[in-house]
C-alpha cells in the first residue's frame, strides 16, 4: 500500500507491506540506518526515534502505517557533518559511542528527555535512558555525555535569551 | 522477525470498527500494539485482518474527571496515564501501576485498554484495574454494556470483551486510601514475573476496607480474597500483614517458566503482597 511518512521534516512517498514495521521503512527505503534493529522485541531501544518531535517510541514495535500522520525524527535529522547537534557533540567528546552501535537511539531518546526536562540530574538520566540498552561497555560516559549536552544546551538557550 | 501477511484497516469511526469486525471473522484490533505486535512478530498471532485504532485517538484517548470517578478512554497511554496529576490524586494505584510498566518507550505507546484486552497474565495493569473495583464499558453493535473488573478478566488471554466489540472506557472509581503496587520484574523483558496491588482504608487503628490483587502468577489476574478476608477490620501490625499475606496463592496453580518455578512465584507473591500491605498502610 502506498503511504507517506514525514521523515526528518520530508516527505517520503513508500509503498510498503502493511506488515513493515517502521525500523525497516526507515532503514531500507529511506536510506536512514541510523534506527538500528537489536532485539527486534521492544527491549533494547536502538530503534528508538521521536514522533511529532518529543516522544521516543521503538521503531521496532510499530507498523509504518501506524507513523502515517506522525512527525518522525531520526538521529541523521538533528545534525550531522560540520553541524552536530551538542548531545552528537557531547558522545562523541565523553567517548559516548564506544561501540556505535545504540548511541542513534540514545542520543533520540536524550533528545527527547532534554526537551521535557533540560536539567536532569544524574537519577534521571539513568531512568529516562531505561528503555535503552548499552551491551558492550556501560553508561558512565553516555551519562556523562547526556550532563554536557544539557550544560550545554542550556547556556545556549540563556544566550538566546 | 516479520509478522504473518495481513490486510489493514484503518476505521474512523468506532462503529465502522466494530462493522469491520464483523465482517471478518479472523480480525484483530490493533491499538498501541504493544502487546499484541511482539505477539504477531512470534506469529503466535496471526490475524487475517489488522483493524487498526490510529484514527480513533481524538475518540478514545483522554481522562476525564466524572464525579465520584475518573473515566479514562481506552486508546489513552500509560504516559498519558502516569502524568495526570488527577489519576495520581484521585487513583494513585493505577498511576503507579502503569508507571512500572516497561520503559519510557514502552510507555508513550501502549495503551491501558490495549493492556487489559489483551489480558497477558504477566501485565501490570489488570492488578491496578482488580484492585480499584474499575469498571469496563464494552461496546458492540447492539450497544453499550458495563464489565465490573471481577467479571473482565477470564482466564489465559481471555476477557470479557466478546467478538464485535471494542473495549472503549475503564472508569476507575476516586479513592483516598492508601495503596501500592509491588513487582517483581523479569529482568530482560520487565513483564511482572509476580505483581500485587493493595488498596486499604484505616479505620483508627484497623484495617477498614481492603482490595487484594495479584498478576504475573496465574493464567489471569485475580483478587486474593483470603488476604482480603484476613485483614478486613482487623488492628494493623507487620505481623498481622505477613500472616494475611500467606493466603496470597490460596486456592491457585502457580505458573511456572523456565524464570521461575511454581514455590518461587508462589513466594514471590506472598512477600510481594506482604510489602504491598505495609507500604499501603503507610500511606493510607
Amino acid at each position: 500500500m502506498d503511504i507517506t511518512l514525514k521523515v526528518n521534516g520530508q516527505e517520503k512517498k513508500l509503498n510498503v507491506e502493511p506488515r513493515t514495521l517502521l525500523v525497516y521503512a526507515l532503514r531500507e527505503q529511506c536510506g536512514l540506518k541510523g534506527a538500528h534493529v537489536g532485539c527486534d522485541s521492544s527491549s533494547c531501544g536502538v530503534c528508538t526515534v521521536v514522533l511529532d518531535g518529543k516522544t521516543p517510541v521503538k521503531s521496532c514495535t510499530m507498523f509504518a502505517v501506524q507513523a502515517e500522520g506522525h512527525e518522525i525524527t531520526t538521529v541523521e535529522g538533528i545534525g550531522g557533518g560540520a553541524n552536530l547537534h551538542p548531545l552528537q557533540k557531547a558522545f562523541h567528546e565523553q567517548h559516548g559511542l564506544q561501540c556505535g552501535y545504540c548511541t542513534p537511539a540514545m542520543i533520540m531518546t536524550s533528545y527527547a528527555l532534554l526537551q521535557h526536562n533540560p536539567k536532569p540530574t544524574e537519577d534521571e538520566i539513568r531512568f529516562g535512558l531505561s528503555g535503552n540498552l548499552c551491551r558492550c561497555t556501560g553508561y558512565m560516559n553516555i551519562v556523562k555525555a547526556v550532563k554536557q549536552a544539557a550544560e550545554e544546551m542550556s547556556q545556549t538557550a540563556q544566550a538566546a535569551d | 522477525m516479520y509478522p504473518a501477511k495481513f490486510t489493514y484497516h484503518a476505521p474512523w469511526s468506532v462503529e465502522e470498527a466494530i462493522t469491520l469486525m464483523n465482517e471478518n471473522e479472523d480480525s484483530k484490533l490493533i491499538a498501541g500494539g504493544h502487546s499484541l505486535l511482539p505477539t504477531m512478530k512470534m506469529r503466535l498471532a496471526t490475524p487475517a485482518h489488522l483493524i487498526d485504532m490510529k484514527n480513533l485517538r481524538s475518540l478514545l484517548s483522554y481522562i476525564h474527571d466524572k464525579g465520584d470517578h475518573i473515566a479514562i478512554g481506552s486508546l489513552t497511554t500509560y504516559h498519558q496515564i502516569e502524568s495526570s496529576s488527577l489519576v495520581k490524586q484521585a487513583a494513585a494505584i493505577l498511576a503507579q501501576t502503569v508507571s512500572e510498566v516497561g520503559d519510557m518507550q514502552v510507555r508513550n505507546m501502549g495503551t491501558l485498554g490495549g493492556s487489559i484486552a489483551h489480558a497477558d497474565p504477566a501485565g501490570d495493569p489488570p492488578a491496578a484495574i482488580l484492585a480499584s473495583n474499575a469498571t469496563m464499558v464494552i461496546q458492540s453493535s447492539g450497544g453499550e454494556r458495563t464489565v465490573a473488573a471481577s467479571d473482565f478478566f477470564q482466564g489465559f488471554f481471555e476477557t470479557a470483551v466478546g467478538a464485535g466489540e471494542i473495549l472503549k472506557e475503564i472508569r476507575v472509581p476516586k479513592f483516598s486510601g492508601g495503596s501500592s503496587y509491588q513487582k517483581f520484574k523479569h529482568p530482560a523483558s520487565g513483564y511482572a514475573v509476580a505483581g500485587v496491588a493493595v488498596c486499604l482504608t484505616k479505620n483508627g487503628g484497623n484495617i477498614g476496607g481492603v482490595s487484594v490483587s495479584v498478576t504475573g502468577v496465574s493464567d489471569g489476574a485475580y483478587r486474593a480474597n483470603g488476604v482480603e478476608a484476613a485483614l478486613t477490620g482487623q488492628a494493623f501490625s507487620e505481623a498481622l500483614a505477613a500472616s494475611a499475606a500467606a493466603h496470597a496463592i490460596d486456592g491457585i496453580d502457580a505458573l511456572e517458566d523456565p524464570f521461575a518455578d511454581a514455590a518461587y512465584r508462589g513466594q514471590l507473591a506472598k512477600t510481594l503482597a506482604k510489602r504491598a500491605i505495609i507500604a499501603a498502610w503507610n500511606n493510607a
